[in-house]
């Protein structure tokens, strides 16, 4: 008898475990939302939920950095680079739900409402949510004048300065479409926080469901905009859901057990498993990302060129990206990644030297090396998986040249505000691109960012400056990018930083799942990815 | 009775100011930011980073931040949020039941297998049985939960399929959350199947939170089985031919039970401490997902709110067991 309920137990566990349907694609991803409007967050979490609700005038071509038409069909960049005017797409469908039903479709009130609420403090929506917009805060307003309506489908930005980035920068998330229609709605029923905690757009998906630290539900929205080029518009499953699921080992286990079908940020650990996990197939490329060793420039030793020159030619480069990277990255010497446009091809890692090194430092006044601190970051980041793995290791390379090194590191807030207020003589710096435009890592190492806490090397060098300040307001893409190309042969030569490696980034899914291309510039799109039964 | 009663109630309220100044103190003597870690890497100027910390009131020093936080504790207000601006109560409040479900399992778990099996150990003392349930017990004691969790994963769900890896219910299973109780809400769905998933994904977790507080009562219900069958009166009992299940279940297990309560009643703050850890193996959305979240954000009214609900539901369980005790044992009252 109790035999006999334990194979009945067995049964319902295991039905109840492998309940996979082909309608619903599940991913595993990391963690809740900040929030589910990206306007007011700054986390991929939030730039997730937007990409598949909502579009931005101009949208990126997925797993690329290229700017494409999403809302607008096309636009025009006047010659002082002060107005951009934006043709918007016709018989744009808005999503519905239990609370607003659409009467008409997307046009030009809905970009002016979108913007005005993040620039306008008098608009009623501003203090929704906080009154708090940091990517716009940080990326646009500076820059922004108005944003106007000239017809029911044309759109003008008025800017107060040129702003070469200003199209890349409008395709991430935090700049998506909002529908005044349905603002107003809300306005008129006293729920205006429902336009940031229950979000409409004219994404292939529409949310139907967020329970905070469990899962995020979506379903298709079949009336979605549909062009040519763009798989990514059509919603190719009935349900999407985002599964949060913490543990990057538990998101492995439930990918194998087809708990889920796609397993984002994976243990750079676990890869090699995961290549060789029955039914799973991953997805890889290089991410555009940026991690280097910050070196002084305004202090002694580091303002001698030799010296940052010898601290470079002593690291052994190639063991430590093997050691600490594991197979996720290759050594880097450009400071623009391969992933984006303008990355300067022909500079080449410099090579391990350390008798060159050594005979550097003698040159520069330091035959017999010095002492220094080294700063490492105390988290695992893409761009930098282990930073005291490294840190020991470079420790290790220069002591062979005379260069003693202490490592510090403090707790992670703590330790960028310290970098923030320029404590450190050497430190890990690094980070990821939100949008495919070299100028957001570029501009913090120009002169003008030193006292704004930006610039970690505190390098003032006035020629990739000029070339930086240059190619921020120039709007000649080819232009643009010959000038990031020199600016980054300029930071090559002088050595303000030592470049470690161009990190890759990996997504295990189940051989079932077609149509997914790897996305890193903020939110990964859903659209056009399919399961086979 | 009610002398007593009042004189736990009083207790109640210098540890509940202690808890809140401790909790405070604690948070705001660990180094970080919640401002700087909110943006990261991400290219900010001071001054915006500046204007934010004033928003919240984070550039105040700090004996005047924490008055203004016991303000607003003492009219009920916990605060908002840095990171959802959602409030700390009603955070609270959607993830706690799923906690106290699985806790509650958990304890059942551990009550119903523990006290029975202590039982035993302590009747057949020195047998092969005993010294293996004892064995077994310490063992179970002095299990790391995160490595107890994925081995159980490993086993059970990724080589043998039999259970889900993590999550309340199966994601393909919508259901809408009435109470916030998954066993409850799932007889609401349209789908069939969701309580059987509910109930499948609830095996593993349970076991692996139920199995401390299973070994602690198994062991107390033997030592304390022991000392009480060692008794004058159980010996008269069984000199009076009474049958040996019903000294140790009438005579012996009511008096033993003393201690036991007592244990139950600190297993409720253990509890809470193995939740935060299994409910990050298991994926599961309860308030141990959201502290953990919360520490790494340094989000401090979270932490400080989240921190304040948990010490009232503890001192209030162990003033229950308290009273409890009262009742069970007239001596203490006095």
């Amino acid at each position: 008898m109790s035999r006999r309920w334990i194979t009945a137990a067995t049964l319902l566990l295991s039905l109840a475990a492998t309940a996979a349907r082909a309608d619903t694609l599940v991913v595993c991803t990391e963690a809740s939302p900040d929030a589910l409007n990206a306007a007011l967050s700054t986390a991929n979490t939030s730039f997730d939920v937007t990409e598949q609700i909502a579009d931005r005038l101009v949208e990126m071509k997925v797993g690329g950095s290229e700017v494409v038409p999403g809302l607008a069909e096309s636009w025009t960049i006047s010659p002082d680079g002060l107005r951009y005017t934006f043709k918007l797409r016709h018989g744009v469908k808005w999503q519905s739900n239990a609370a607003f039903k659409p009467t008409r479709d997307f046009n030009a009130d809905d970009v002016v409402f979108s913007f005005n609420r993040m620039l306008d403090k008098e608009n009623p929506y501003y203090k929704v949510g906080g009154g708090n917009y940091p990517m716009f805060a940080a990326l646009v307003q500076p820059n922004l004048k108005s944003v106007t309506k000239t017809g029911a489908d044309t759109v003008v930005f008025e800017l107060k300065s040129p702003l070469a980035p200003l199209l890349s920068t409008l395709s991430v998330q935090p700049f998506s479409i909002s529908s005044a229609e349905y603002a107003d709605a809300m306005l008129k029923k006293g729920t205006p926080d429902q336009l940031d905690l229950n979000p409409v757009g004219t994404g292939p998906f529409q949310l139907v469901q967020y329970q905070k630290d469990s899962l995020i539900r979506f379903r298709a929205f079949k009336q979605s905009w549909v062009v040519k080029g763009m798989p990514e518009r059509a919603p190719r499953v009935d349900n999407l859901v985002f599964s949060i699921t913490r543990d990057p080992s538990v998101r492995f286990a439930r990918l194998q057990a087809n708990e889920c079908q796609v397993a984002r940020y994976p243990n750079p650990a676990d890869v090699p498993a995961m290549r060789k996990a029955k039914g799973v197939k991953l997805a890889e490329s290089t991410i555009a990302s940026v991690s280097y060793l910050a070196l002084r420039t305004d202090k002694k030793p580091f303002d001698d060129v030799r010296v940052r020159r010898a601290l470079a030619m002593a690291i052994d480069l190639k063991s430590l990206v093997d050691a600490v990277y594991q197979g996720t990255g290759t050594p880097a010497a450009a400071l623009v990644s391969p992933a984006l446009w303008s990355h300067n091809d022909s500079l080449k890692p410099r090579a391990y030297d350390p008798a060159g090194a050594k005979k550097l430092l003698a040159e520069a006044g330091y035959a017999d090396g010095f002492s220094t601190d080294l700063w490492y970051i105390p988290v695992a980041r893409a761009y930098m998986p282990n930073g005291q793995r490294a840190a020991e290791m470079i420790q290790a390379d220069w002591a062979k040249i005379g260069v003693k090194a202490k490592l510090v590191t403090f707790e992670w807030g703590e330790y960028l505000r310290r970098v923030r207020l320029g404590e450190p003589d050497v430190a890990m710096s690094g980070g990821t691109w939100d949008y495919p435009d070299p100028s957001q890592m570029m501009l913090g190492l120009t002169c003008e960012m030193v006292n704004a806490g930006r610039n970690v090397p505190h390098w003032c060098n006035k020629e990739f400056s000029a070339l930086v300040q240059k190619a921020n307001v120039v709007t000649d893409p080819k232009e643009r990018a010959k000038l990031y190309y020199d600016a980054q042969q300029v930071f090559y030569d002088q050595v303000p930083g030592i470049n470690f490696a161009d990190a890759r980034a990996y997504v295990g899914m189940r051989d079932t799942v077609q149509g997914f291309k790897l996305h890193f510039f903020g939110g990964q799109p859903f659209g056009g990815v399919s399961l086979t039964k | 009775m009610l002398r007593y009663l009042l004189r736990r109630l009083a207790l109640i309220v210098p540890t509940f100011v202690g808890v809140t100044l401790l909790s405070f103190m604690l948070i705001h003597l660990v180094p970080g930011d919640p401002i700087e870690i909110r943006f990261g890497e991400q290219a900010v100027t001071q001054e915006q980073l500046d204007a934010l910390r004033h928003q919240y009131g984070y550039d105040q020093p700090l004996w005047r931040q924490f008055l203004r936080y016991e303000g607003e504790v003492m009219r009920g207000d916990l605060g908002k949020s840095v990171v959802t601006r959602d409030t700390v109560w009603s955070e609270f409040v959607t993830l706690f039941p799923a906690t106290i479900e699985l806790s509650v399992c958990a304890l059942l778990f551990a009550v119903l297998l523990g006290m029975p099996m202590g039982v035993v150990a302590a009747v057949r003392r020195g047998s092969a049985f005993d010294y293996g349930l004892m064995g077994t017990a310490v063992t179970g004691a002095s299990m790391p939960i995160f490595w107890w969790g994925l081995m159980m994963i490993l086993v059970f769900s990724v080589g043998l399929g039999w259970t889900p890896v993590s999550g309340r219910i199966g994601d393909a299973f919508y259901v809408e959350p009435w109470s916030g109780f998954m066993l409850v809400d799932c007889h609401f769905s349209d789908d069939a199947g969701a309580c059987a998933s509910a109930w499948s994904h609830l095996v593993l977790p349970t076991i692996v939170l139920g199995t401390v507080p299973l070994a602690t009562i198994a062991r107390i219900t033997r030592s304390s089985m022991l000392d009480v069958l060692n008794e004058d009166y159980i010996r008269t009992a069984r000199a009076k031919g009474l049958a040996t299940p019903r000294v140790v279940v009438v005579h012996a297990l009511r008096n033993a039970l003393i201690p036991v309560v007592t244990v139950l009643g600190l297993q409720v703050g253990a509890l809470m401490g193995g939740a935060i850890l299994t409910e990050t193996i298991f994926s599961w959305p309860g308030i141990g997902h959201w502290l953990i979240d919360s520490i790494q954000r340094r989000d401090y009214p979270v932490l400080q709110g989240g921190t304040l609900l948990i010490a009232v539901l503890v001192i209030g369980v162990n003033l229950g067991v308290d009273v409890l005790y009262g009742f069970l044992n007239p001596r203490i009252r006095r």
